[in-house]
């Protein structure tokens, strides 16, 4: 086939689909915009839970979108049922017939299009040479191996012909070598079919090694597109940075043209951003330099020094941050080492706002409260000059405010929220779905109960998945009211 | 898939209808003086008060339920070492254990209950009113339902917790009593529940195995369908509601304990594979 | 404690059990079919079974009951099972819960409701005496193959009908190629739960006022007069189908469970 070289083509298109589950509200895919050409071997990478296999879902028509479309050759096929889209999948577990021989799973599909016996045979015979299972027509599923299962789940799928290919991470089951082999293969086969594949997983290095084009996704949410160099050397993001490849992230500030300061040293870089902004600063530990303590533009002490085959893995403390470095070098646990960078070891990306906005529920006491848990505030230093008489609120010139008539917006900074393993402690909790170390403490997706996402930074370790109650002094919160 | 969203729900609907109709209609009716169903009748408690002062009926309950206990207890002891002894034989001692156990299960308590009257009665001539072939009956019914519900248990248990046991001193037996034991359980609850039930069910082990004088539920009613008294069949009426009653207070209940257990299940579990 | 403690101990009484009360009652039961009422070896009780027409009329009679008892069950709970199963009905245990919550209540007070029920559609019970035992039975064993069925199309996996939908089949197609081969297993222990009582649960027909006669009926009346030779070789026969019946469907130990009325 020979369309890889002419003008890209769209094959599909997914515009501002998102997926809301009816029974408790979550939104697992938000407003997600997708082109993706024909030909190409796209991957869908993100933790688990980031609404990668409800995208892909959508698009073989197992699930619906709430809301957008799904274009594919400029035509919605988002109400399409499965069985009439020229798409095909390979299941995370394969989903083969146990009840039927390989044969019979193969050709499922072709029977159903009512194809003569020969032409089955034929097609059947061919696609089992191409993934090297000649001859096990007549084998039962259960007498398969793993990878010979995900050989025929293949196997099943592209004997239709499908213009997109869809994997669901379909090499989660193997065990490493094997999945290696896979990776190969698969991507040759790619190249040889020209058919669009669509790749779910979750292993950053195998987006990396097999894809054209790589969307990261988290909360539902895409992070970044892009090529898998584009994605690891330029991050958009803490989380992008974080989730690809390994990284030191230290929050800075731009201290002039193209120049940063973090980790407690100022540096050159490459990227022309306005002096006094907040950023976050990426460095891979293969880019740091190790040098004399006096000739490094930071210095610090040696706390750890790991043997990792190629390369020795050095952790660094200077001053309160801690600096991963990759280095062919062995310093001494405890000796005083000096570390550099060049300005294109440094990523810089703006800081986003992790801000926590709510409305507190306002009592017909005025006390102001939030989950039915009260916050320890008093409403007369909110609203500037008003007073609280006998149970009611005077404004400064002394006209009566109703509890129902104003609303008060709070908000407070992700440093100041405090995470306590009480869950029934603090305003709500949640669970933490995503954790970031920044040099010097960690910042935290916490999902709540209702689905909201909230970013605390604590300097404490907690584990992905703990339940933890998120307590917000009142005196760190920051009210405006608004009639 | 969406457009035909009705058909579940009214194909799960009419089941239950056929199911429950009998047995409402009858509660219904138990309130009444009817005599029969469909006759126009009256509010009346007459029947729940023969059923709770009639001396005849009250021993008849009295025994079935002692007799259920009785051979529960019996068939759980029986049944969990059978099931714990069989998962700690060869495999061949093993297979046998499973297909013996197997035969009470697949068979025809028709047959069950007659074989063991030859055996019992005929045979040995133990004479019935001793309630032994009754009590030894039943328990055959029972205990391999216990074995089946206890075994599977053993199998999930992770086996080096035994050698845990031994391991910190204690000695095989006591491992067996403080460590296995507790594990399985669930098994051991859920298999007596299975035989009370089984107990309370069972009709024809009873008949051919107990005392002339005895009757338990199954009998009983059997019994009073053949003759004509109208105000012990309409008692009847209200013992099937109040056993209605009681076995849907218990589903419910078991069933609120078991979503309430799942919710704090996933929440554990969640927290765990972190 | 004795150094001779081994686990496998644990399963002598019930070992001993098993062999006393299940071996040794089908021995004799087999000796007793094969010797006349002076004890005297002979088939005697073999050949008069298949040579009276009224037994061997009733072993006919019992398998056609049997047969359409469970065609009739099959019909009513496939659908039930199916429906709760693979629909999006919420709440789906306590409804399973109900559907077999019967398998609690004694069977003979369910069978007192229903006569009355069928008495006051029916008028006389004794015209329709097929049509009530093929009620009184599927009414009485329903619970036993919704279960099973149940069980096996909620085991499922779903990516299984999603695979097929993605290969191009229509729900229908999904349906009759994949969906219903997985559930055979399921349906195959419902029918061995439900032939085998519907052959010889007599009491169901008896409190019907029904007056024909099944397998079971058979060891009753042998029963009653003291013929345990006779019962014997009935039972031996049941035995025989029983084992034929096991052999073709596969000895499910599910089947315990399920019998035994455990849900969860």
């Amino acid at each position: 086939m020979s369309n890889s070289t002419t003008a890209p083509e769209p094959i599909i298109e997914l515009r501002n689909v998102t997926r809301r589950f009816d029974d408790n509200g979550f939104i697992a895919v938000d407003d997600f915009n997708l082109t993706i050409e024909r030909g190409e071997f796209v991957t869908f990478l993100g933790p688990s839970g980031c609404g990668k296999t409800t995208t892909l879902r959508m698009i073989a028509g197992f699930d619906r979108p709430t809301s957008g479309q799904i274009l594919l050759g400029g035509k919605d096929i988002s109400k399409l049922p499965p069985n009439k889209r020229p798409v095909n999948t390979v299941f995370q577990r394969y989903a083969l017939f146990t009840h039927m021989n390989i044969y019979d799973n193969i050709a499922f599909g072709l029977k159903l299009k009512k194809m003569d016996r020969e032409e089955i045979d034929r097609k059947v015979k061919h696609v089992l040479e191409m993934v090297d299972l000649e001859g096990f027509e007549e084998r039962s599923v259960a007498t398969l191996s793993g990878g010979q299962q995900q050989r025929i789940a293949i196997a099943r799928a592209l004997v239709n012909e499908p213009e997109i290919l869809l994997l669901d991470e379909p090499l989660g089951a193997l065990d490493l070598k094997m999945r290696k082999e896979m990776q190969i293969e698969l991507k040759s086969m790619h190249d040889r079919l020209g058919i669009t594949f669509i790749y779910v997983t979750h292993d950053q290095e195998e987006a990396l090694t097999m894809s054209d084009k790589i969307v990261v996704m988290n909360g539902g949410q895409i992070q970044q597109i892009g090529k898998p160099e584009d994605i690891y050397n330029e991050p958009k993001n803490a989380f992008v940075a974080d989730f690809i490849g390994e990284s030191n992230i230290f929050k800075g500030i731009m201290t002039g043209k193209m120049k940063v300061r973090f980790c407690g040293g100022e540096f050159e870089c490459m990227d022309d951003v306005p002096e006094g902004t907040q950023i976050d600063a990426v460095v891979r530990p293969e880019d740091v330099i190790l040098t004399a303590p006096e000739k490094g533009t930071v210095k610090g002490v040696v706390t750890g020094v790991v043997f990792k085959g190629i390369h020795y893995e050095i952790t660094v403390e200077s001053g309160k941050y801690e600096m991963v470095i990759q280095s062919t070098k062995t310093p001494k646990v405890g000796e005083e080492v000096g570390m550099c960078l060049e300005p294109d070891g440094i990523h810089i990306m703006i800081a986003e706002d992790h801000t926590t906005r709510f409305d507190a529920d306002i009592n017909d006491d005025y006390s102001l409260e939030y989950n039915g848990k009260p916050i320890e505030a008093d409403i007369t230093s909110i609203i500037k000059g008003s007073t609280l008489k006998d149970g009611s609120l005077k404004d400064s010139s002394g006209e009566t405010i109703r509890p129902e008539n104003i609303k008060i917006h709070i908000s407070i900074e992700p440093a100041d929220i405090e995470l306590t393993d009480d869950a029934e402690k603090g305003l709500t909790s949640g669970e933490i779905i995503n954790l970031i170390y920044k040099g010097d403490h960690y910042s935290y997706v916490i999902r709540t109960s209702k689905g909201h996402d909230l970013i605390v930074d604590d300097e404490y370790l907690w584990n992905l998945g703990d339940i933890v109650g998120l307590i917000m002094p009142a005196e760190k919160m920051n009210f405006t009211l608004a009639k | 898939m969406k457009k035909n969203t009705w058909i579940a729900p009214t194909v799960v609907l009419v089941v239950l209808l056929l199911i429950y109709a009998p047995i409402l209609i009858l509660a219904f009716y138990s309130f009444t003086d009817a005599s029969s169903i469909g006759e126009s009748a009256h509010f009346s408690m007459q029947n729940y008060i023969t059923l709770f002062t009639t001396e005849e009926l009250a021993a008849m309950i009295r025994g079935t339920l002692i007799l259920a206990l009785s051979v529960a207890v019996l068939s759980t002891i029986l049944g969990t070492l059978g099931a714990m002894g069989a998962f700690y034989s060869k495999p061949r001692a093993l297979t046998a254990y499973r297909i013996v156990n197997q035969i009470p299960v697949v068979n025809a308590d028709v047959v069950t209950g007659f074989s063991i009257c030859i055996l019992l009665v005929v045979v040995f001539g133990i004479n019935k009113d001793t309630f032994f072939p009754l009590v030894a009956g039943q328990t055959v019914l029972c205990a391999p339902f216990v074995f089946l519900s206890v075994y599977p248990k053993l199998g999930q248990m992770d086996p080096s917790i035994y050698e845990a046991a031994l391991d910190l001193g204690a000695s095989p037996a006591t491992a067996v009593r403080k460590v296995v034991i507790p594990q399985i359980m669930p098994g051991i609850v859920s298999g007596f529940v299975m035989a009370v039930t089984l107990s309370l069910d069972d009709y024809f082990v009873a008949t051919y195995t107990k005392p002339a004088a005895f009757d338990t539920i199954s009998t009983y009613v059997v019994n009073a369908t053949r003759g004509s008294q109208t105000e012990i069949k309409t008692a009847l009426w209200a013992l099937s509601t109040v056993i209605f009653v009681i076995v849907l207070g218990i589903c419910l209940g078991m069933n609120r304990k078991n979503s309430a257990k799942e919710k704090t299940r996933v929440r554990k579990d969640r927290r765990v594979s972190a | 404690m004795k150094g001779t403690f081994q686990r496998k101990y644990l399963g002598i009484p019930y070992a001993l059990y098993l062999l006393v009360l299940v071996i040794l009652p089908l021995i004799v039961i087999v000796s007793y079919a094969f010797t006349d009422s002076n004890g005297r070896p002979g088939i005697g009780n073999f050949i008069s079974f298949f040579t009276d027409p009224n037994t061997l009329g009733t072993l006919v009679y019992s398998l056609v009951l049997a047969f359409v008892t469970t065609l009739v069950c099959l019909l009513i709970a496939y659908p039930a099972a199916y429906f709760l199963a693979a629909s999006r009905i919420r709440s789906k245990s306590a409804i399973l819960m109900l559907m077999v919550m019967p398998m609690w209540i004694n069977f003979t007070l369910r069978i007192t409701a229903l006569k009355e029920l069928l008495t006051v559609v029916e008028g006389n019970l004794a015209f329709h005496p097929f049509m009530n035992s093929v009620i009184g039975m599927t009414y009485d064993f329903l619970p036993f193959m919704i279960l099973p069925i149940y069980n096996q199309i909620s085991r499922i996996d779903k990516s299984l009908l999603e695979a097929a939908a993605d290969l191009g089949a229509d729900p229908r197609q999904a349906f009759i190629r994949v969906l219903l081969p997985l559930s055979m297993p399921g349906v195959v222990s419902g029918i061995s739960m439900v032939f085998l009582p519907a052959m010889t649960n007599y009491v169901v027909l008896d409190m019907l006022y029904n007056s024909t006669y099944i397998m079971g009926s058979l060891i009753g009346s042998y029963f009653s007069a003291y013929d345990w030779h006779g019962g014997s070789m009935i039972s031996l026969i049941l035995l025989v189908i029983i084992c034929l019946f096991t052999l073709i469907a596969g000895n499910d130990e599910n089947e315990g469970s399920v019998r035994g009325g455990s849900v969860l």
